[in-house]
């Protein structure tokens, strides 16, 4: 398919100029892909090489300190066989060194990437001097500009910051800085119990900080369904010094022996306390500003996202946007995947963007992963579904790994049996959340994926029995004969 | 009183209608609606029509955008306004309240958090009908075929590939994929040479309307086996009534035309020849007659050829229905035909007589069975009588599906029409 959509647009794709502003997932994926499709790309990022806020700064260099961070719990937790280690030894210098050296060889290799593909990298800000006229300025205060027949906006997203709580100050941390770990403070306050304040407070946590995490909602990781949230608190109490849900700051002051917080406990009173570091993770904000979009027929949200149809064209039918910049969820792969439906529909396919479901994965230990329909949302919105849980306990694998803080939930159209969403908490939980994506496109049943033999012992058979499970019993679960 | 946000959301149009491109959108943000104000047109596969707001208010987000394809019940815009919104009526659009607030639940994300704010649609997820795997999706996509029309053959309803290709392969030369910003569209079942290389050209998207048209007329042809039987009808006295009376009817509102003239001598002759207000059921084997007697008049308008119908019109008189068809051949050509105006037709009348002509094979509008092409009369010599008196010919052509008309009855029914044209009271005699 991929082929013939190349086919019947190649010809009239090669004169088709076209820019991409930013260079990240959802850039780099765009300007791959129209190259691929023949068209003449301009890739143009404020960095030396693609990869944006994920590979720079988020995901990547995430995923390594969350890496470093398991395998010191992984030791630690080895005691229960029998297993003892001497307590770990960190050389940060290294330890940072590694992590950009991850970074490095990614973005670098992108770089190579793009040049084989012809694409033309330019560095610098770009903004719009008309729809089809950008202007980029390098470092240097050096300009240049660039017409363009279409022009994909990839701009991505920033930190938020509490609102009128700015300090200027080395001990206030938003993710970028959290993770250049310039030390390991002995207290840190994570604002914000989101994946990001979650994965960096354990990050923290494990390499010695006593680490504090407020969350202004009733629990952590707002957005996942409570009963998946739960396992993963659980852990993360052992870990952390307190996490307290219900809780927001109402202000901060740098005091001299740290930054001093006022935490209001529900309706109670603003207690003061002070931390050494405060992280701020409290969501993030797209980048729409200063691209110069007034002077384009692109609309923006009252939250800043860029107005944007099926196939990612914004309200200026020559500017399509994609990725942080257009909306939730915030994440790579959804960038990416956006990215080449834009390119396409640049190259004339009628491609759209219209997933079933996107995975969502919060690379904690352990791992909580969940794609399509929540349960929360079905509550929400009315939908009536049919719900499996298989906790982790009944899993021989999950025992083998001593791990069975974890659990698996499908969640299914009662009429139907089809797969509308699946939840997961557990380690590993990122890899077999897969599963369910391509069950819930492919359109699957659960006894579809009840009848797929699952390999043994593995945790991707709590997937095959949870799904008997909505048919009332699985093999390694009994459940008492009632109504749900 | 309390502020509200309203939800208006695209009124079911008709039945078995899905989707409607949005060709104008009548209002923008901050533009005060009122209940019945027009807010966008739309053009469908049948129809292009207005659609009327359900809601009174202030616009405050707009999520349609011309050219775009709109499922019904997807909301148009969103409105702050009073809770007055009359109680909807049956196929009146359905205005849905939303409180302006949304109660955030515990699993929300906090106002700060943007999680809540992104404008990224909601993927769809559950219940539709017919399932398809993403690589069916986007063949759909590329071939130009509307999911939610195609009948899957898989278990459950599912869609294969194959059944995107047949619907593809049936619905003819009209499919073609959605414009994309290059305009450009993908192949169709047949490659066309490259024309541009013999001289310029413009390629132009084609509307719903014509792609409607595209498909019926490909889909009539190549089903339907046609005969067409041509006669003349000597409507010199017809004409003198014509001039005569047309002064009432124009009291009346309407003009006195031929076209309605005959649509009235139809509704005789139909009633006379059941076989020519029916329908062919294939897959039965069974030939349905129609109890009514509803004429689509064919109209010529700037967009394309779109057929309203006259209902019942056994039970109306000429003039009733010169002023019913007048009014439908206004409505047609400023697109504010309905879709239901458009619906139930049992015989088709096509009149080209304004522009000129001497005869046509008109083809029928499938899944009726005959139609009534109609010239421009003419004084002809005729012999009468031994001598050669001028005489007002009118030209006509009936095309019908030979697989349920014979030629006899063909012969028969035009002749009768042309009877009836010639002495008015043969209609009302035996009709
Ligand atoms: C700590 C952290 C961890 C994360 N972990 C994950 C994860 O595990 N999985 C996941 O899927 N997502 C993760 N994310 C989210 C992920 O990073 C984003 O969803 C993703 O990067 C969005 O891609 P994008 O292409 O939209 O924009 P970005 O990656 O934000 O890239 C935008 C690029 O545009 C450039 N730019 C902006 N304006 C201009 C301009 N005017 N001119 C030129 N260039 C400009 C920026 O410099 C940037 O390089 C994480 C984010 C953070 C912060």
């Amino acid at each position: 398919m991929r082929r013939k959509v190349k086919d019947t647009m190649s010809d009239e794709a090669n004169s088709t100029r076209i820019a991409i502003i930013g260079a990240g997932p959802g850039g780099y994926a765009a300007a791959f892909r129209a190259a691929d499709l023949g068209m003449r790309v301009t890739l143009i990022d404020l960095e030396a090489n693609p990869g944006g806020v994920c590979l720079h700064r988020g995901c990547i260099p995430s995923k390594v300190l969350l890496h470093v961070a398991k395998v010191m719990n992984d030791a630690r937790d080895a005691v229960h066989w029998g297993v003892s280690f001497a307590p770990p030894e960190i050389d940060f210098d290294r330890l940072r060194a590694s992590k950009a050296e991850v970074v490095e060889k990614m973005t670098s290799g992108l770089g190579q990437l793009s040049r084989a593909r012809k694409i033309a990298f330019v560095r610098g800000r770009a903004s719009f001097q008309d729809s089809t006229v950008l202007r980029v300025t390098a470092d240097d205060g050096a300009e240049q500009v660039i017409e363009t027949d279409y022009t994909i906006i990839a701009s991505g997203s920033r930190p938020a910051w509490l609102p009128d709580m700015y300090l200027e100050s080395p001990r206030l941390l938003n993710s970028t800085s959290a993770l250049q770990m310039a030390d390991i403070p002995g207290s840190l306050l994570v604002v914000g119990g989101g994946y990001i304040g979650l994965e960096l407070g354990m990050v923290y946590a494990t390499m010695g900080s006593d680490v504090t995490v407020v969350e202004m909602t009733q629990g952590l990781l707002p957005g996942a369904d409570p009963d998946l949230a739960a396992i993963l608190s659980r852990r993360m109490e052992e870990l952390m010094h307190s996490i307290r849900p219900n809780t927001k700051v109402t202000a901060m002051t740098e005091v001299e022996q740290g930054i001093e917080v006022m935490l209001q406990s529900g309706d109670g009173e603003a207690v003061p306390e002070v931390f050494d570091k405060v992280l701020v993770s409290i969501g993030r904000k797209p980048n729409s500003s200063g691209l110069g979009l007034d002077s384009t027929k692109v609309e923006v949200t009252d939250d800043g996202f860029i107005r944007v149809d099926e196939h990612r064209r914004t309200t200026d039918p020559r500017i399509f946007a994609i990725g942080d910049v257009v909306g939730q969820p915030m994440l790579a792969h959804k960038a990416s995947h956006e990215g080449r439906v834009a390119a396409e529909v640049i190259g004339g396919a009628n491609s759209a963007f219209e997933p079933l479901a996107i995975p969502a994965v919060v690379f904690t230990d352990p791992e909580v992963a969940w794609c399509g329909l929540t349960e929360a949302e079905a509550k929400r919105d009315g939908t009536k579904v049919n719900v499996a849980r298989f906790p982790w306990g009944a899993s021989g694998r999950a025992a083998t790994l001593h791990r069975s803080d974890g659990l698996t939930k499908v969640i299914t159209d009662p009429d139907t049996d089809r797969v509308l969403g699946m939840g997961i908490v557990g380690t590993g939980a990122g890899e077999l959340i897969a599963e369910g994506v391509l069950a819930i496109e492919m359109g699957a049943v659960a006894s579809d994926i009840g009848l797929s033999i699952h390999a043994h012992p593995t945790l991707s058979e709590t997937i095959m029995e949870t799904a008997d499970l909505i048919f009332g019993q699985g093999t390694h679960v009994y459940r008492p004969r009632a109504g749900h | 009183m309390n502020a509200k946000t309203l939800e208006f959301k695209l009124p079911a149009l008709a039945e078995n209608i899905e989707t409607a491109t949005v060709t104008k959108v009548l209002v923008s943000v901050g533009d005060a609606v009122a209940v019945d104000q027009p807010v966008l047109e739309i053009e469908t596969d049948k129809a292009a029509a207005e659609v009327p707001s359900s809601v009174s208010g202030t616009i405050t987000e707009l999520l349609v955008n011309e050219g775009d394809t709109v499922k019904v019940g997807a909301v148009v815009f969103r409105a702050t306004g009073q809770d007055a919104a009359p109680a909807p009526k049956a196929d009146a659009p359905v205005a849905a309240e939303v409180p302006a607030e949304p109660a955030r639940p515990a699993e929300m994300p906090a106002p700060v958090e943007p999680d809540s704010a992104g404008p990224a649609p909601a993927p769809k997820r559950s219940g539709a009908p017919g399932v398809a795997a993403p690589s069916v999706r986007r063949l759909a996509r590329e071939l130009g075929v509307d999911l939610s029309e195609v009948t899957g053959s898989g278990a459950d309803g599912r869609i294969t590939a194959d059944d995107v290709k047949a619907h593809a392969a049936g619905a003819g030369a009209a499919e073609a994929g959605a414009s994309g910003p290059g305009e450009s569209r993908t192949t169709s079942v047949e490659s066309l040479p490259d024309f541009a290389r013999w001289g310029e050209i413009e390629r132009q998207p084609m509307s719903a309307i014509r792609r409607r048209t595209a498909e019926n007329m490909a889909r009539a042809w190549a089903t339907v086996p046609h005969v067409t039987q041509f006669d003349k009808a000597d409507v010199t006295e017809l004409e003198r009534l014509r001039k005569e009376h047309g002064k009432k009817v124009e009291a009346a509102g309407g003009k006195l035309t031929v076209t309605a003239v005959i649509v009235k001598v139809l509704a005789s002759a139909l009633k006379k020849s059941p076989q020519f207000n029916a329908s062919v059921d294939v897959a039965a084997n069974e030939v349905v007659f129609k109890k009514y007697y509803n004429v689509g008049v064919a109209v010529d308008t700037e967009r394309g050829l779109l057929v309203p119908v006259i209902r019942d019109v056994d039970t109306k008189n000429v003039t009733q229905i010169a002023v019913e068809l007048g009014a439908l051949a206004e409505r047609a050509r400023n697109r504010k035909l309905t879709l239901d105006e458009m619906q139930g037709g049992t015989f088709t009348v096509s009149n080209l007589g304004g522009i000129g002509g001497t005869g046509f094979t008109p083809i029928v509008n499938a899944p009726e069975v005959a139609i009534l092409g109609v010239s421009r009369s003419q004084v002809e010599a005729v012999f009468v009588e031994g001598g050669v008196e001028p005489r007002t010919m009118l030209p006509l052509s009936l095309s019908y599906d030979h697989r349920v008309i014979d030629g006899a009855d063909g012969a028969r029914f035009l002749r009768w029409v042309v009877e009836a044209l010639e002495q008015p009271f043969l209609a009302t005699l035996e009709g």
